[in-house]
């Protein structure tokens, strides 16, 4: 009897997925894999509704992209992008949660405002972004002028390189990608807040205290006993993170276009395609996308299952 | 002094300076968002630095604007919400249809291949959007879908379904098997049980899921770029005010107005079910 009840709950737990899996493999799989029959095939937009499955192949396109100096100089961006936002947004997404670690009153409200540039449309805040920066009437520029006595508007969103004088030197700095930079932290720390402030009212409090009644100061107390802790979400946190800002598509197009030093690789991908009308091309280059995005899940993989064998 | 004493006082001080800063670091571009789109557009090229509202001079003529139909000179977005809100509430419904079952299969039933099943679906849910675009967008042209709502609500489904089969699953496995084999004893197949027991008792979840999946398919805005740009009445939001953004004629206070209206509906639903959404993204991080 129980086996049959074993075996009967298998066929259902199948059935019931089914549906899960169709979908899955008819609009995620199944392209995919497409997408790398087109990365090898003379592919235009025009002739994209007669394509067929078995043109015949050549690698033409990865030839055409990775011959390009385009393709190096944003897949630097591309890598500056990442690194930079990834840190940013953990970093702040860290010091929020720790300074939310302890009740107080209103911070469930403060907690929730914490994650509204997360959840709010892209287009909208990218748009409002780009207002407030704005060198005309942005509201950053204006207040920059009257408090900080700058003696231009700053560009922000379109000046490829602006130079700060430090101690008197010239420092070139790429305005553009700083300030996509900074977009991406702002809207990504609240999912770095989330994780983290989790997984810091779930830490148990009793090593602490004893750490305390040892004598251990708040900085001590967080550099030896709360950072070990918050280490594997904080890895987690830049695996996931780096991931989807390396592929991160919306942010950067609807901030600058691409344009002054911010075209990164999916940007160039989404002009291949609609720009060039160059299927195969686009294909090409996201397939090349793709390739470094399954080096970091292996990675990811590697580190959840090491962390699993840890535990236990 | 103790340096304990010393950094005591450093963080006491510290903290609040913190909140605070991060309080205005986020909501002050809506805020701002806010105020601009209820001022003429004369009155912010006067006075761009401004923030304080003016009741006097307070207008919602670019409500009127951006919400009227293109046919009455209006920019139309009643219209685009009317299309967002079809897409989103219909990518809400099936998805969940397929993740319930789906989910409590993955956490209740043992059959082969489920390890492998939840693996399959974190791949899924870390792949970019712009690697699957070239093909979906060929797909959907082959099948001449592409400017039909449908194909964007199966691109949004499939998207979405592994995240919330990953966020119900966990949910499920909180809810004691005790209870569901009771139902089983009293003559319930697994179906009854998921209707009769496990779905009502795992409804906060599901609720958590289904804004979830709401504000994505709301929100996004690549795949509606693709499949939808030369249809303008198939526009959803989203899309119609990264459109309108680009060209002179409107004026930025409209444009503001636009993005409240895209924004309050998602912002609202959030604070709705804020507690739920951020437990069932979070709850796998707290166990370390």
């Amino acid at each position: 009897m129980a086996r049959t009840l074993r075996q009967h709950d298998a066929r259902t737990g199948l059935l019931l997925l089914t549906p899960t899996l169709v979908i899955v493999l008819a609009v995620v799989l199944v392209p995919l894999a497409w997408s790398v029959l087109i990365a090898f095939q003379r592919v235009r937009l025009i002739d994209v509704g007669r394509a067929g499955l078995f043109d015949e192949l050549t690698s033409d396109n990865f030839a055409r992209v990775l011959g390009s100096d385009v393709l190096w100089r944003s897949l630097r961006t591309t890598v500056a992008y990442t690194a930079g936002s990834t840190v940013l947004a953990i970093a702040l997404g860290l010091v929020a949660a720790l300074a939310l670690r302890r009740p107080f009153p209103g911070r469930s409200f403060v907690r929730a405002a914490m994650l509204i540039p997360y959840v709010a449309p892209v287009v909208a805040v990218t748009f409002v972004w780009r207002v407030l920066l704005n060198p005309e009437f942005g509201i950053v520029n204006d207040w920059g002028r009257r408090l900080f006595g700058w003696d231009d508007p700053i560009a922000f969103l379109s000046q490829a390189r602006g130079e700060v004088t430090l101690f008197g030197l010239d420092v070139p700095v790429p305005t553009a990608l700083l300030t996509v930079i900074a977009f991406e932290g702002w809207r990504y720390f609240p999912f770095a807040f989330l994780f983290l402030l989790a997984r810091l009212s779930a830490l148990p409090g009793d090593v602490e205290e004893a750490a305390t009644v040892d004598g251990a100061t708040p900085a001590q107390r967080f550099r030896h006993i709360v950072l070990p802790q918050l280490m594997p979400v904080i890895a987690v946190l830049v695996v996931l993170r780096t991931i989807w800002t390396f592929n991160e598509f919306d942010d950067v197009f609807l901030l600058t276009g691409g344009a002054a030093g911010t075209e990164v690789v999916s940007v160039r991908v989404y002009e291949l395609l609609t720009v060039q009308r160059n299927v195969g091309a686009a294909a090409a280059q996201s397939v090349l996308l793709a390739a470094v995005l399954v080096v970091l899940l292996g990675a990811y993989l590697w580190l959840l299952r090491r962390r699993e064998g840890v535990r236990s | 002094m103790s340096r304990d004493r010393v950094e005591r006082a450093v963080f006491a001080v510290l903290r609040p300076v913190v909140i605070v800063g991060f309080l205005i670091a986020t909501l002050l571009p809506f805020y701002a968002m806010l105020v601009l789109s209820l001022r003429p557009i004369e009155d912010l090229l006067r006075r761009p630095g401004s923030l304080a509202v003016d009741l006097s001079r307070l207008t919602l003529d670019t409500y009127v604007d951006v919400l009227r139909p293109v046919a009455e000179g209006g920019q139309g977005f009643l219209g685009l919400v009317g299309n967002s809100a079809v897409v989103a509430t219909a990518s809400v419904v099936v998805a969940l249809l397929i993740a319930v079952p789906g989910a409590y299969a993955v956490s209740r039933l043992d059959f082969f291949g489920r390890r492998h099943v939840s693996s399959l679906f974190l791949v899924v849910y870390l792949f970019p959007a712009i690697v699957l675009a070239i093909p979906l967008f060929v797909l959907l042209t082959q099948m001449q879908l592409r400017g039909s709502l449908v194909g964007l609500v199966l691109v949004y489904i499939a998207q979405t379904v592994p995240v919330a089969i990953y966020m119900l699953k966990n949910y499920f496995a909180t809810i004691p098997a005790s209870v569901e084999e009771a139902g089983l004893v009293d003559g319930l197949g697994r179906v009854g049980v998921i209707r009769r027991i496990s779905l009502p008792l795992a409804l906060p979840s599901v609720v958590a899921t289904g804004t979830f999946v709401f504000m994505i398919a709301w929100n996004e805005f690549l795949f509606a770029l693709l499949f939808l740009v030369e249809r303008r009445d198939r526009w959803t939001v989203s899309l119609g005010l990264a459109q309108l953004s680009g060209s002179i004629e409107v004026p930025t206070t409209v444009l503001m107005a636009g993005s409240v209206v895209i924004t309050l509906p998602v912002v609202l639903l959030f604070f709705l079910t804020e507690r739920l959404l951020s437990q069932g993204l979070t709850s796998g991080a707290e166990k370390g």
